[in-house]
């Protein structure tokens, strides 16, 4: 490659360096020679059979591994992607919905365990202790693997700085209520505004700029490899180009070695479409299938988890904080975010493709429904007067509110679980469809230009 | 407690014409400052009136007190205090009416309380029962008409919601740190007062603020939304920064000055006492700014309902040091609320 000038003016340069007293090393002017005969050899070829024979035979060996080399490395790259979709940035993603998901539970937990009174339940402390230290043990795993993501890198910052403010606030709630102190409940409603308008955007912004992460990988993976197969057709050109030359010239039909090194390189072609189709589609599968189903049913359990911590929270204020209108706040909130889950459910449902994805989000809709139907029961008996009564059918342990919430979370759980099988299974199968095409085109692609070259020296073999 | 509050209001000269004169609405004050003149008699007016106070509470003389009023209300909001005396209630009686009746034949009294005002009406979360000044009240009332103190429905009702309730029958009586002012008494009835109260300055012990005045400059003071007291900033706010710290309920006051996010609380006096009751750490500075009278309030024109508490409430305040009425302070707010030696005296008007 780096040697024209040789090729154009050799003879001075040679001479030159044969009578320098050797400032070369020993193998130079071997090299030098070799280069001689190649020029020689291609000058020839310009007015002799053999020499065109030759250069053909080069030109396509060239050719074939190029081809075989453009198509080991655009998959290498394709199956790079799939590797990042299937091993870093979907469970990145997956775990960005659990630092949310985490956080709006440890919400929700605060309140519950709050109502109960001064001593709280244990499993209800339990819940808040563990999704507070999976939270943090997720921040940490994103940040070590957020390399270059500027919005990724702010959000957990800002994760990292509210995350114990919003602790020690639940802490000062539960130190006040146990001392029966009303300010125990102004402070968990402090900690909850901090929760929805500090902590949970930030999470949700992580989430969207993982997920984001994630479909450039897709899309990175998805890419078709032009570039290997405008070369295949062109090596593929060029190998029936010269077979057809030598049939209208010797009238053989068959060169053995073309005929190879045209057999290896349609294989490599053709390999290298089916391979890229079948994991394109995939892939294409476990972002529609799994991915997609994944977020709406992520978002319908933030806004499950957001609607009991709100219904919780009605409980606790009592009336303290009102909407502009004078509604109770917490009531308003709680409405809507029942209707944001009510769609998510609904999304969620179109976009189960199988009935084992269906069946828990089916469920799960029934239980809302009972939900919203005892919750209406509570506001009206708390409405009455009846406050503890109110608080048992949100809290209790049967016939709750809280009942309804449990399953809906735990059918949610299993959809999530399902969908998430469903996209490993996918994608992987996707990255799976490209395993062997780099290491094959290049070992196929060598053999075909093994088999163009020892075709030709056939036919050169005839004119010495 | 009206005695206490004119001793001290010397010491802040423009006081005196806010402290007496407002005591009909919930505005602030602060706009008299400028008027020298109008402040100075407002001044003298009070100190005598603040000597008159305890027993001016009962009818004739109560005048005296009332001439700084009609100015300095005009100045502030005309509308809301276009009326004398709005805390004068119906003569007692222990007739019974069709109001009552409805109560005994439903054999419960459903009252509309506060949950969130410790000492005055909150839920005790180890006892999981409603408890506070109030609520003792509202007790006394049950057993009055029905004959037991626990025959009744407790409904926890958002401040705004105090006047819809009473007027769509939801409840029957409102006791919840309640103000009557001239604007409310259009839309409801109103007991004899229970409870005089007026808005001051609740902050560290170690502050150095001293009151409603221009110790509060520079600092970071924080107010509920629609209160008295964020209309008394609005005012005047004597340098203080408040529009920042602006919240939905007095409690989350508390809130935040323990996280140190504001330096002083501006509420209701009954209201700090029960914030100052929840951390020893804080107290309430120099004296009420405002005079403001906590009345059991029933729908407009329920007047046998109304003469019955009043009845419950002659009751409630006699005895002197042992009457139910300084029994309740002693046992919910003698300790943040002290130097009130008797409840204030009832005002009644005809008709």
């Amino acid at each position: 490659m780096a040697n024209p000038p040789n090729v154009r003016e050799p003879e001075t340069r040679e001479s030159a360096a044969r009578s320098a007293p050797q400032p070369q090393p020993q193998p130079r002017p071997g090299t030098r020679r070799a280069w001689a005969e190649t020029r020689e050899r291609l000058r020839a070829a310009a007015t002799t059979e053999p020499g065109r024979l030759w250069i053909m035979g080069a030109v396509v060996a060239v050719l074939v591994v190029a081809f075989g080399g453009i198509t080991a490395w655009e998959v290498s790259d394709r199956s790079a992607a799939a590797s990042d979709v299937v091993s870093r940035s979907q469970p990145l993603s997956a775990d960005a919905a659990s630092i949310y998901r985490s956080l709006a539970d440890a919400d929700t937990a605060a309140a519950s365990g709050f109502l109960a009174g001064g001593q709280e339940p244990v499993d209800v402390r339990k819940r808040y202790d563990t999704d507070i230290s999976t939270a943090s043990r997720l921040l940490v795993k994103a940040a070590a693997n957020t390399s270059g993501s500027a919005e990724s890198a702010q959000q957990i910052a800002t994760l990292n700085e509210q995350l114990p403010l919003y602790n020690g606030l639940v802490e000062q709630a539960r130190a006040n209520n146990r001392q029966g102190f009303p300010v125990g409940g102004a402070y968990l409603r402090f900690a909850n505004q901090k929760m929805s308008t500090s902590l949970l955007p930030a999470a949700q912004k992580l989430y969207e700029a993982e997920t984001g992460r994630l479909y450039d990988d897709y899309d990175q993976a998805d890419t078709w490899p032009y570039a290997a197969i405008a070369l295949g057709l062109v090596a593929l050109g060029g190998l029936v180009a010269v077979q057809r030359r030598n049939y209208l010239r010797t009238n053989r039909v068959f060169n053995h070695g073309l005929l190879a090194a045209t057999a290896a390189s349609t294989v490599v072609l053709l390999w290298l479409v089916v391979g890229h189709a079948v994991a394109s589609s995939d892939l294409s599968t476990s972002r529609a299938h799994g991915q997609e189903s994944l977020k709406v049913l992520n978002d319908a359990r933030i806004s499950s988890l957001q609607a009991r911590a709100n219904e919780n929270l009605t409980l606790v204020a009592r009336g303290a904080v009102l909407t502009q209108d004078g509604k109770d706040l917490y009531e308003a909130e709680f409405t809507k975010e029942m209707a944001s889950l009510t769609d998510k459910l609904g999304a969620a449902k179109d976009l189960a493709d199988d009935s084992a994805g269906q069946e828990p989000v089916v469920k799960a809709v029934g239980d809302m429904n009972e939900w919203k139907k005892r919750h209406t029961a509570a506001r009206k008996t708390d409405d009455s007067g009846d406050y503890d009564g109110a608080l048992t059918q949100v809290l209790g342990a049967k016939g709750s509110t809280g009942e309804c919430f449990d399953q809906v979370d735990k059918e949610l759980d299993s959809a999530i679980a399902h969908e998430q099988a469903q996209f490993t299974t996918a994608a992987s199968d996707g990255h799976g469809a490209l395993t062997g095409l780099p290491l094959g085109a290049a070992l196929l692609a060598v053999l075909a230009a093994a088999g163009a070259g020892v075709g030709i020296s056939r036919r050169l073999a005839e004119y010495r | 407690m009206s005695g206490a509050n004119g001793s001290t209001e010397p010491a802040l000269p423009a006081a005196p014409g806010t402290g007496r004169a407002p005591r009909a609405e919930r505005r602030g004050p602060g706009r008299l400052r400028g008027w020298g003149g109008v402040a100075g008699m407002a001044l003298a007016l009070a100190v005598a009136a603040g000597a008159l106070f305890p027993l001016a509470r009962h009818g004739d003389a109560a005048d005296a007190a009332t001439i700084a009023g009609p100015g300095v209300a005009r100045a502030v909001q005309a509308k809301a205090d276009d009326c004398k005396d709005p805390e004068a209630s119906l003569s007692p009686s222990s007739a019974d009416g069709p109001n009552i009746d409805a109560i005994k034949r439903r054999g419960k009294l459903i009252a509309g309380v506060d949950q969130n005002s410790f000492r005055w009406g909150y839920r005790n979360p180890a006892t999981r029962t409603l408890e506070g000044f109030d609520i003792d009240l509202v007790k006394a009332i049950a057993k009055n008409i029905l004959g037991d103190e626990n025959a009744v429905i407790y409904r926890a009702i958002p401040t705004s919601q105090r006047i819809p309730a009473l007027q769509n029958g939801t409840v029957d009586v409102v006791v919840r740190t309640m103000t009557v002012n001239c604007a409310r008494i259009k839309q409801a009835s109103f007991s004899t007062a229970y409870f005089e109260a007026g808005q001051q300055v609740l902050a560290p012990k170690t502050s150095a603020i001293t009151g409603f005045d221009d110790s509060l400059k520079g600092k970071r003071v924080c107010v509920a939304a629609g209160s008295t007291a964020f209309d008394a900033l609005k005012a005047d706010a004597h340098g203080a920064d408040y529009q920042d710290f602006t919240v939905p309920n007095q409690l989350d006051c508390l809130v935040r000055l323990q996280q140190n996010l504001v330096d002083a609380v501006v509420t209701d006096n009954a209201l700090a006492a029960g914030q100052a009751a929840q951390d020893p750490a804080v107290q309430l500075k120099g004296s009420p700014f405002t005079t403001e009278y906590y009345g059991v309030a029933v729908k407009l024109g329920n007047t046998d309902l109304v003469q019955r508490i009043n009845q419950v409430l002659v009751d409630y305040r006699s005895g002197g040091a042992n009457s139910p009425w300084m029994t309740a302070y002693r046992k919910w707010l003698a300790a943040d609320l002290p130097g009130i030696s008797s409840p204030p005296g009832p005002k009644y008007r005809t008709g």
